[in-house]
């Protein structure tokens, strides 16, 4: 009776939670599936333009690694993002959903254009810049901190809040252009207030990212206040428990957010497209970054490696998809495969799933004048013992 | 009680990786009993009676129910066998009423299209045939998905209707439940009783309680025996998994012992008596007399005078509640868990808005250096013009003549003494300055998490959290932390693989010791522990009495909040009663007997009782 009751239900597939013992387990499969990502990319791409999979992968890695200016270009468009990543992170950290930073930058952008327009005339670009840099600050921290008040305050939920802030970001940036040059494209350009070259164009803002992305680890991982941000989004209870200003927490971890933010909108205006556009000038970098500050489980070293990715997919695929006249959005498809890749095998890592035989021949060896014997096999209760234990650990988190 | 045994299991072990949680346990439970599962923290019980309940496997041994083997695989197998556990963390939906989340998983009656079919197929077969007869056949084939559809969507819409239909299982053993209430409006044991309904209205024969009194107070654990009295007298078998030894006492019919995984004996209740089951469920001859010394010198820390506190929902919790405490005793706190324990221990400690009363703490600095903690020098200065400071040789201090600078040297220096104790009123103070002053508190709370320890960080990192503002480094001191977690881990006997595991992976007892140890080991002035010892062991409860005494002749004014009205009466000096946020009574602890408290915790509770009707 037992055995019909249970062959009843079996299941082929069993989903059980895992903890790897060695870390270095868990990073295997995530650099397998980075290359899953890439071969899958490559399938579709040979579909798409019946080229051969090696003239893909030629032009992947040509278009990121090619020339000197590629790799240049590599870097330096990995800095950017990893500066919008760092930004959004302290914020994660504490469980704040900030998905604002476009419209933090966009900000910083906005501030630093503003600078340009009415003080370039009269002052020069040794004065202008600190201006610059101090009013893209201040122009990313007023968008970090209004929603951070309000959630202080009356607890409103922050993702929406900053996913709203965003669009007025664009719409202001938009309504400011169309005020200071009425007649243009919608592009405003400068000629002042262009971040001096240490170097080549490139290597002054990898530095600052860099920097600050060493910065930012530091102060996270040892300093009192990382500490703090820490307790506020594991446990906000606890938080009030030992004596944390809970408010004072959020809102000084989005000022920080907001500098980082009117950095990276700084450096975009000043240093890199020395024009503001509602859209163009932070390309969806502030959305972007979102995922590679998830991706790297918000430790800002790791954060290095996956914004690099990123980019490298980005650029890569971009030269190829010129050469086969793919359009400008093939990059994108690329990159939203490399993400699905990523994100899914956190599954694997997370959950094991074991394959059960279908025991229809240990079943038929049964004697049946034994009615006391074991009904199942030895073996499948050695797996099933197994995947209990994972269970039990699955069941303390 | 029969004498056959529903459940009988044969030989189980199981094991977690290295830790064997059960060893080759054989053990029977009777028709129409009520079994206890006696064991100290760790010793197995649960995990024992979660393979009965089909959430674990077990490596080894049978399960036999009516004589029959079987396997329980899953929680399903067990319902299928009649077996429903209730876990000690309830798995209800909140936002549910009592009666959704009783019905929640209950499979609807099958419908199958093809089956329907065929029946009106060999109807109209049987019948004659004739044109009327394939019209109906016919138009009951296409309704048949119709049919199908409305069978789905027949759900009782009308949740007072569905509470209705379950009414008279509440009724029949006496559960005093609002069906219709959202879970999330519950108190703990209200929602108890929904899981209790829920394994009944399975059909259940066999019910495990896991430590089903650990968050009820003294009237509701009434409560919830005499309703499983009442299931008992139905012929159903009841298991408790519980280690407090009164209830077992009176409760339960026969007793099983685990001890470390073992199965040591089982006993009839009636044959038995307290102190030979705890022999059995420790292992060795235990004292269970609380070593208590008279106060030395006790003198007032803290004075509370007509203190009023609102509770989250803007209502008086702690109405007008005046006491003091002294350095150097126990203040126990009885009371009907949330008659406002809570609000007054959160209230003192600046977590909880005062609406008004003093709450004046006597610092005691007498022949103390004064520091530049918590005052500034222009503060120090204006103190010294009012006769507070003496120098070592005991001259009073005025700094006439002195400059800023020199004033800093003798305050670094520890020769700026204070003449009196140091009165500082605490109503405006905020919880970290309270906390700083030397006044902690530690509240142990249902889930032990969250109030007081992050789960998901270690145990060092949880050790930090009270110390890591000290220093003016921008950077947290983690050596601190490490030597403290390091030495409560070896004085408190917490069992942990190291001292960087979350303490979301201990068990409950071995966060609690962390937590309690880690607010003792902070030199306290004030120490409020409230219920340190829920949930822990006889040996690990000693401990932390234990401790508290320590802090008691170390001058230290301790609070103590507890349930158990045997442990108040050894532990404390005094004891204070709240009842309905206002206090009973304070009494001698040495010469108040139990029905004397027990009396004084209902004294005004006439009100209480009618809305809980």
């Amino acid at each position: 009776m037992t055995n019909e009751s249970k062959s009843g239900r079996e299941r082929l597939l069993h989903i059980t939670k895992r903890e790897f013992s060695q870390k270095w387990k868990a990073y295997a499969v995530r650099a397998v599936a980075f290359l899953l990502a890439i071969l899958i990319c490559g399938i579709v791409s040979t579909i798409l333009t019946k080229k051969s999979m090696g003239r893909f992968f030629y032009d992947l890695f040509d278009g990121a690694f090619g020339t000197e200016r590629r790799l240049w270009d590599l870097f330096h468009n990995t800095a950017l993002l990893l500066l919008v990543a760092l930004a959004v992170t302290p914020a994660f950290k504490m469980k704040f959903w900030n998905i604002g930073a476009e419209g933090q930058v966009l900000m910083g952008a906005l501030a630093c254009s503003a600078c340009i327009q009415y003080f370039g005339k009269t002052l020069s670009d040794g004065a202008l810049i600190p201006v610059m840099l101090l009013a893209s600050m201040a122009g990313g921290v007023i968008w970090a901190v209004i929603p951070a008040l309000f959630k202080a305050k009356w607890n409103t939920n922050e993702t929406l809040f900053t996913l709203m802030m965003n669009y007025i970001a664009t719409c202001f940036t938009a309504y400011c252009i169309a005020v200071w040059a009425p007649l243009g494209s919608g592009t405003l350009t400068f000629k002042l207030g262009h971040l001096p070259e240490v170097g080549n164009q490139f290597l002054l803002k990898i530095l600052v990212a860099v920097a600050l992305m060493v910065f930012l680890f530091v102060y996270l991982r040892y300093s009192k206040h990382g500490y703090e941000i820490n307790v506020v989004g594991e446990s906000e209870r606890t938080a009030k428990y030992v004596g944390i200003n809970v408010k004072k927490v959020i809102i000084r971890t989005m000022i920080l957010c907001g500098i980082l933010c009117g950095i990276a909108g700084f450096l975009l205006v000043s240093g890199t497209h020395h024009a503001l556009h509602k859209t163009d000038t932070v390309a969806g970098r502030g959305f972007t970054a979102i995922l590679v500050s998830w991706l790297a489980k918000f430790n800002p070293l790791t954060m290095g490696l996956t914004a690099f990715l990123v980019v490298f997919i980005q650029k890569g695929t971009g030269q190829f998809s010129t050469l086969s006249g793919l359009g400008a959005s093939y990059p994108d498809v690329m990159t939203g495969i490399f993400f699905i890749m990523i994100i899914s095998c956190e599954f694997f890592i997370n959950y094991k799933v074991v394959f059960k035989k279908r025991s229809k021949k240990t079943e038929a060896k049964i004697e049946p004048p034994a009615p006391e014997a074991a009904p199942s096999a030895e073996e499948e209760n050695v797996e099933r013992i197994e995947t209990l234990d994972q269970t039990e650990t699955g069941g303390e988190e | 009680m029969s004498n056959t045994p529903v459940i009988k299991l044969k030989g189980i072990s199981k094991s977690f990786g290295e830790v064997k949680a059960n060893q080759n346990v054989d053990l029977e439970i009777m028709e129409g009993e009520i079994l206890s599962i006696l064991g100290e923290n760790g010793s197995g019980k649960t995990t024992l009676m979660n393979m009965i309940a089909g959430i674990y496997y077990p490596d080894e041994g049978e399960i036999f129910i009516k004589g029959k083997k079987v396997t329980i695989a899953s929680p399903k197998d067990a319902f299928a066998n009649k077996i429903g556990m209730i876990h000690q963390h309830f798995k209800l939906v909140d936002v549910f009423t009592a009666a959704d989340n009783v019905i929640l998983g209950e499979e609807m009656p099958r419908y199958s299209i093809a089956k329907e079919y065929r029946a009106a197929k060999e109807k109209y077969n049987a019948s004659q045939k004739k044109a009327k007869d394939f019209c109906v056949f016919a138009l009951r084939t296409i309704a048949l998905p119709f049919i199908k559809l409305g069978k789905k969507i027949a759900f009782n819409h009308l949740s007072g209707a569905r509470a209705k239909s379950l009414q008279p299982i509440a009724d029949k053993y006496g559960f005093k439940i609002k069906l219709t209430k959202k879970i999330y409006d519950m108190s703990v044991s209200e929602k108890q009783t929904v899981e209790i309904i829920k394994v009944l209205y399975r059909g259940v024969d066999i019910l495990i309680l896991d430590e089903p009194t650990a968050v009820l107070t003294p009237q509701e654990i009434k409560t919830l025996f005499a309703v499983l009295r009442e299931m008992k007298k139905d012929g159903k078998s009841i298991v408790i998994i519980t280690h407090k030894l009164n209830e077992v006492m009176e409760i339960s019919d026969r007793v099983a012992v685990l001890r470390k995984g073992e199965h040591i004996a089982t006993v009839k209740t009636s044959e038995t008596n307290e102190k030979a089951l705890a022999d059995m469920m420790v292992g060795k001859k235990l004292d269970l007399n609380i070593d208590r010394k008279d106060p030395v010198d006790p003198k007032v820390r803290l004075e509370v005078r007509n203190l009023t506190v609102l509770n989250s929902d803007g209502l008086k919790a702690i109405d007008d509640v005046s006491f003091d405490i002294n350095g150097g005793e126990i203040l126990g706190i009885a009371g009907i868990s949330g008659n406002g324990q809570k609000e007054l221990l959160e209230g003192i400690a600046g977590l909880q808005k005062k609406e008004s009363g003093d709450i004046i703490f006597h610092n005691p600095k007498k022949d103390k250096p004064v520091t530049f903690f918590h005052k500034t020098l222009r503060k120090i200065k204006k103190m010294a013009e009012e006769g507070f400071f003496h120098d070592p040789d005991g001259k009073k201090w005025d700094f006439k003549g002195l400059s800023n600078k020199e004033i800093t040297r003798l305050v670094n220096e520890e020769k700026v003494l204070f003449y009196e104790d140091e009165i500082i009123d605490l109503r405006h103070r905020t919880p970290r300055e309270i906390q700083e002053l030397g006044i902690k508190l530690s509240f142990v709370p249902e889930d032990r998490l969250n109030m007081g320890l992050v789960g998901n960080m270690s145990i060092i990192d949880n050790m930090a959290l009270r110390s890591y503002r000290k220093g003016k480094s921008v950077f947290v001191n983690k050596k601190r932390p490490k030597n403290l977690a390091d030495k409560i881990i070896d004085e408190l006997e917490v069992v942990t693989p190291s001292d960087m595991t979350p303490v979301r992976r201990l068990s409950g007892g071995n966060v609690q010791k962390v937590l309690v140890g880690r607010e003792i080991s902070s030199s306290p002035k004030v120490l409020m522990a409230a219920y340190p010892v829920r949930g822990l062991d006889i040996n690990s409860s000693y401990l932390i009495y234990n401790l508290l005494n320590q802090q008691k002749e170390k001058n230290v004014a301790v609070v103590y909040v507890g349930e158990d009205l045997d442990v108040l009466l050894g532990l404390c000096d005094r004891i204070l009663v709240l009842c309905g946020g206002k206090v009973s009574g304070i009494v001698d602890a040495r010469k108040v007997t139990k029905e004397e408290v027990g009396l004084l915790m209902t004294r005004h509770s006439d009100n209480t009782e009618v809305n809980d009707d």
